[in-house]
């Protein structure tokens, strides 16, 4: 096997050739699907929580605190002891819910994410889901996620979460339309929905600087939208703790809470991935045109390490916002998103593509 | 179309269908045990009916069989964040009673102490606002500085919430040594963090869209409701006690009434932020000019006022506090009664919320600056 840190394909195929040499093929296949599920989901577990402790100590540090100090370094177990506490928690279901649903519905929010990140390209040939229509398939899985909010409230029986349920789906909605108008608007310059593809058409630099105003204008539609997407902070009218206790999941306790949890966090994961592939490159180091010994020193700096900087730098951002905005109102959110995002989307992607015809992106 | 056909007709209309939330007891936006019973339609708010007496303590009751000196104890587990002022107000009232001569001194630090107080109760008003709307940071903010009046507190008194410093005839103690330089430092400090609290929240799009023309409140229906404080002000009704009828050393000190005549929430939010920078005026006025003399006028050790009706109302953080004590000539009064100002804000509730939102409810409910256990007593 040749590991090689700045390309994973050798190292893929090795392991896939491999299997395919000890296992009769169909079990390889299986024995490979086994290998990346069980890769994805230790990789979730370890990013939920250690995102949850980030948004703990980014939190604590934009409000003059510590944060968890107490349980391992700096805290740094809390946010294991805190899962513990909620897989021995008493799963309740209050009287009057719709059981079968109430249950299903924690699962599709948990799902969506799931399958989403399979088609984030990581790094060089570190990449599970490669197909020509990856962004497509990304946000169309992870709009599945708002079915599950929706279940939730509906078979709560809860007015709260009831609200809550409805607020998340009228938002979410309208949210989906500026978030892929606002991909669209790169879509023009790259021509390709694969993932792989709109990395690889970064290479001599990123879309952001690359794309003219029009780029600089859908990324922060992006940022907006993808937030109030991800039902956080300052759009997080379905949750809306001083309004509505805890909206949709107001009655769920224990591990299927805790799925609620989770899948927030790798929402923003993927919101994130997401823009740091089409907006900065992805995995692709920072190159200037022909400014050569630049380019090797980036070059230097292992991929992985620059998606997850990229994706680091997204994250505090939409944290940032949460952490200082006051929460908009239901009507006000939706103003914003129909009366303002949407028509400057369409006007921005026009823009584009009268750029994209002119040649004026570099 | 006959009778029947319209009949038909309507009822063929879909139809949404109003419903109930209780909001409370347990909430966390009602601030305290109280209880909310909204109508709602959709997310518009038809009616809102205050529910009491989750926390109802009858401290009237008891008042009746305590001595005056008790009573003053009492009251600061009404409105605890303001509760050096509602210590003045019984206080200032037995004092009437007894006609006592009050020494200067201890007007001047009752004055100070009331607008520490003041600014005390403000900043945490402002935290919590904050946090209302959904900006929790705000709320360390508020708390931050807020600490460093509570430390100056636990110096003078001892306590740190439910603090008890003034008695019949004047304070229990002498001012701390380190009292007169703790405070101006804190003056200073905040004098300079103020503006910050501007920055964080009064000046963000989304706050003032959150706040402007929501949950109006006209001069016509403040002065009917009683609604006083900065929320009574904030809709145009001169009602500030420390100006209309002076008490303590609040006629020699030059500060401005803050009045708005917008009414709506952000009106509030802004008198509360300017009282702030009135208080601190105040303060800086008699910090360094607290005459000396005596801590405290001799009482009796049984206090027995005249037989009569005796009323003292004093501005506390929230709106007027009235206490009237009814008294026989016996050393516990024969019936007392608070005029809290929690109450009478409340009751303008429903008049504000109606036809708004849920979200802009709490906004409303946060600038009225509800204390709950004022208002159940």
């Amino acid at each position: 096997m040749n590991f090689n840190i700045y390309d994973f394909t050798e190292f893929v195929n090795s392991i896939k050739l491999w299997l395919n040499s000890v296992l009769p093929p169909a079990a390889a296949d299986i024995a490979g699907f086994v290998i990346i599920g069980i890769c994805f989901l230790t990789f979730i577990v370890i990013l939920g929580l250690s995102l949850v402790y980030i948004e703990r100590k980014v939190c604590a540090f934009f409000q003059q605190r510590l944060g968890p100090m107490r349980v391992g370094f700096w805290g740094t177990a809390q946010t294991i002891a805190d899962i513990i506490k909620l897989v021995f928690k008493e799963p309740l279901i209050s009287k009057g819910s719709d059981k079968f649903l109430f249950n299903l519905a924690a699962f599709i929010v948990i799902i969506a994410p799931f399958m989403a990140i399979a088609a984030i390209p990581f790094a060089k040939g570190l990449h599970v889901l490669d197909f020509d229509i990856g962004l497509f398939f990304i946000t169309a899985i992870s709009s599945i996620g708002v079915t599950g909010i929706l279940l939730a409230g509906w078979s709560s029986n809860n007015k709260y979460s009831l609200i809550g349920a409805m607020r998340s789906g009228a938002q979410i909605v309208s949210y989906e339309l500026s978030v892929i108008l606002s991909l669209l608007t790169i879509i023009v310059l790259t021509g390709s929905l694969q993932l792989s593809v709109i990395v690889e058409s970064q290479r001599d630099g990123w879309w952001i600087f690359k794309g003219n105003i029009p780029a600089i204008i859908a990324f922060f539609i992006f940022i907006i939208a993808s937030t109030a997407e991800s039902n956080r902070g300052p759009f997080d009218m379905a949750e809306a703790e001083s309004e509505l206790t805890a909206g949709f999941h107001t009655e769920y306790s224990g591990i299927k809470f805790a799925f609620f949890f989770l899948a927030e966090y790798i929402n923003l994961f993927i919101i994130a991935a997401v823009g740091a592939t089409v907006f900065f490159g992805g995995w692709m180091p920072l190159h200037i045109g022909n400014f050569e010994f630049f380019n090797n020193v980036m070059d230097f700096i292992p991929p992985i390490i620059w998606f997850f900087g990229k994706i680091a730098a997204i994250i505090f951002l939409i944290m940032w916002f949460k952490w200082t905005f006051p929460r908009l109102r239901i009507d006000q959110l939706l103003t914003l998103e129909w009366k303002y995002l949407l028509p400057i989307n369409l006007i921005n992607l026009l823009l584009m593509a009268l750029v994209a015809l002119s040649g004026w992106h570099l | 179309m006959t009778e029947q056909e319209l009949i038909t007709n309507i009822e063929t209309v879909p139809e949404t269908q109003e419903y109930f939330i209780n909001m409370g007891p347990q909430h966390p936006s009602t601030h305290g045990v109280l209880r909310l019973l909204l109508t709602l339609d959709g997310e518009i708010i038809k009616k809102v009916e205050p529910h009491l007496g989750y926390i109802h303590r009858s401290i009237e009751k008891m008042c009746e069989k305590d001595s005056y000196q008790q009573i003053v104890h009492l009251t600061d587990r009404m409105d605890y964040l303001s509760c050096h002022i509602n210590n003045e107000a019984v206080c200032l009232c037995v004092e009437n009673g007894l006609q006592l001569e009050i020494p200067e001194r201890v007007k001047v630090i009752r004055t100070i102490i009331s607008e520490l107080t003041r600014l005390s109760s403000h900043q945490l008003w402002w935290g919590v606002m904050g946090m209302d709307l959904g900006a929790i940071t705000t709320f360390l903010y508020g708390f931050r500085d807020r600490e460093l009046i509570t430390d100056i507190f636990e110096e003078t008194c001892g306590a740190r919430l439910t603090m008890n410093y003034n008695v019949p005839g004047g304070v229990m103690f002498d001012i701390h040594p380190n009292f007169q330089k703790r405070t101006k430092d804190f003056i200073t400090y905040f004098r300079k963090k103020l503006p910050e609290y501007d920055e964080l929240l009064t000046g963000n799009v989304i706050f003032t869209e959150r706040t402007k023309d929501i949950g109006y409140l006209s001069k016509e229906d403040a002065i009917s409701y009683g609604v006083t404080g900065p929320s009574g002000r904030a809709s145009g009704f001169a009602c500030d006690v420390r100006k209309r009828f002076p008490y303590s050393a609040y006629d020699r000190v030059e500060f401005k009434e803050i009045i708005y005549t917008e009414g709506d929430c952000f009106a509030r939010y802004k008198a509360r932020i300017d009282e702030m920078w009135e208080s601190m005026k105040i303060i800086e006025q008699l910090i360094d000019n607290i005459p000396e003399g005596e801590h405290k006028a001799k009482t009796k050790a049984v206090i027995k006022l005249p037989e009569g009706e005796y009323y003292q109302r004093v501005e506390t953080a929230r709106g007027e506090l009235g206490v009237y004590i009814v008294s026989d000539n016996k050393k516990s009064p024969y019936r007392v009664k608070f005029r809290s100002p929690g109450f009478s804000n409340l009751s303008a509730l429903d008049t504000m919320a109606r036809g708004n939102k849920i979200a802009d409810l709490v906004a409303t409910m946060s600038t009225l600056d509800l204390v709950i256990p004022d208002i159940d007593r």
